[in-house]
């Protein structure tokens, strides 16, 4: 189930927001289409995106993936335990395999992105293609 | 769509049936995995899996010029065959390139069956019909008539054994043999493509989803694309249009065992000799990475700024759990154990040429 209470981008990137601390991860729906993931390159702390910055990588058996930024802010913290266990990601994509926490400068940016709902609807139309 | 676009093979229900997640590979509709491609590869290098490689194409030659045509267009030494074996070949160009790599059985006498990969076989086919023109051979594209199953690893003579006629171990490597399995008129050939002990079946398309069936149930894993990929690399068993093609020779791609010069004129020969008596341009070699990250198809190998080679194939080993691939770099700089650079989307990472194959398994 795609958790209601984050929010998701069309390139497959959650966030969840508590007070101005964003929570970015890949959905349940990304994880199944990359398989296995081997590795995730992150971003440093202190780094600043803006809103469509490549934020990072994810490397799984067959290919090789992109991770975008959903809002502009600063990362304020790394998920240090997927350099060791990178299949967190495919086995609690939502928990534990989270990947940065993003300080945000533009809080509004959150507002654009889609809720679960639609977000399952555009994976819908995404794996009738 | 997709479905109306695609081909599919006679074992497509049941692999969606089993929760295969289906791709779009060379216009074949196939699983690249069921579960996990790490699973998967894991249940062949110390069980047995399952693969459905129907897609393959095979082309049969006959007749009393059979042999003159396969020795004329291929490097390998096809009189060295004898009945019931199966030997691994080079179809190619004058230009020593390859129109494809191939397995040819002899089955009787001058009657070959030609095993060719999917997406080459109506090349194949039409360049073998080319080069036989003025002979007095029959060539036949007879792909639509088998489904072919590739069981691999271990466990697979145990599991193949009770299901057939044939007494499998007394057959040896590359040997086949014509019989039933699980009901089915069959060619079992213990050949394959992951590194691992096993077997190829080639049966008729309407006996394959049982005999698939049947195999599965007997507790083989059913296996996708993304592990064979896997597993051949682990291997360095070459992909066609991956890490050889047109414009490639076998002596470039590391594949000299299946050159045989002393066997007479063929298609190629000229280029090769030269290639042997100075030694080819460049050569495919194996790769670990020594930096973080993976050297996939494509990228470029770099040196001071200038582009030197490529990577043909990559991926993250699942039985050595490190990224190993393999890449094409000037011949004096292929030594094992020298360093090189691979541009990974546009960061320049390192990676050590090593000995292959990466993986070999432990004779039995």
């Amino acid at each position: 189930m795609t958790p209601e209470d984050s929010r998701y981008a069309k390139s497959h990137e959650y966030i969840h927001v508590e007070g101005n601390v964003g929570t970015i991860g890949i959905t349940d729906y990304a994880q199944k289409e990359l398989g296995d993931v081997v590795f995730v390159e992150l971003p440093q702390v202190g780094t600043q995106l803006e809103l469509g910055d490549e934020l990072g990588s994810i490397e799984s058996v067959k290919a090789v993936s992109e991770l975008f930024s959903p809002v502009s802010g600063e990362v304020v913290e790394v998920n240090e335990s997927l350099a060791d266990k990178p299949e967190l990601v495919n086995t609690d994509p939502y928990g534990d395999g989270w990947m940065i926490k993003i300080k945000l400068t533009a809080p509004d940016e959150v507002d654009e992105l889609m809720n679960a709902e639609d977000y399952e609807d555009y994976i819908q139309t995404e794996a009738g293609k | 769509m997709i479905e109306t676009l695609l081909k599919k093979t006679p074992l497509h229900p049941v692999e969606h049936q089993l929760g295969g997640k289906m791709v779009d590979f060379g216009g074949w509709e196939l699983p690249v995995q069921y579960s996990s491609i790490l699973d998967e590869h894991e249940a062949v290098r110390t069980h047995a899996g399952l693969f459905d490689v129907s897609h393959m194409g095979e082309v049969t030659v006959k007749g009393p010029q059979a042999l003159p045509l396969l020795q004329r267009t291929t490097c390998n030494d096809v009189s060295k065959l004898e009945d019931g074996r199966a030997q691994y070949n080079g179809l190619l160009y004058p230009t020593a390139g390859f129109v494809d790599d191939i397995l040819i059985y002899r089955m009787s006498g001058d009657d070959y069956f030609v095993v060719v990969n999917a997406a080459n076989t109506d090349k194949d086919y039409e360049w073998l019909l080319e080069c036989a023109k003025g002979m007095d051979v029959e060539v036949r594209n007879v792909s639509a008539d088998y489904a072919q199953l590739a069981l691999q690893g271990p466990e697979a003579e145990r599991i193949l054994q009770p299901l057939t006629d044939l007494d499998l171990s007394s057959m040896k490597y590359y040997r086949f043999a014509g019989g039933i399995v699980d009901g089915a008129a069959s060619i079992v050939s213990r050949t394959g493509y992951t590194g691992e002990d096993g077997f190829e079946i080639y049966c008729e398309p309407e006996d394959g989803p049982r005999v698939f069936r049947t195999l599965v149930d007997r507790g083989v894993k059913p296996c996708g694309l993304g592990a064979r990929d896997t597993l051949r690399l682990e291997a360095k068993m070459a992909l066609y249009g991956n890490d050889i093609d047109h414009s490639t020779t076998p002596l470039e791609a590391d594949l000299g065992w299946i050159v045989k010069l002393e066997k007479g004129d063929f298609m190629g020969r000229e280029v090769l000799e030269r290639e042997k008596a100075e030694g080819p341009r460049r050569k495919l070699i194996g790769f670990e990475m020594v930096d973080r990250g993976i050297g996939r198809h494509g990228y470029p190998v770099i040196d001071c700024g200038e582009e030197i080679g490529v990577v043909t194939s990559g991926t993250h080993s699942p039985t050595l759990k490190k990224a190993i691939g393999l890449a094409y770099l000037p011949l004096e700089r292929s030594a094992p154990g020298s360093t090189f650079t691979i541009l990974i989307r546009g960061k320049e990472t390192r990676a050590r040429v090593v000995p292959t194959p990466f993986y070999k398994r432990a004779k039995s």
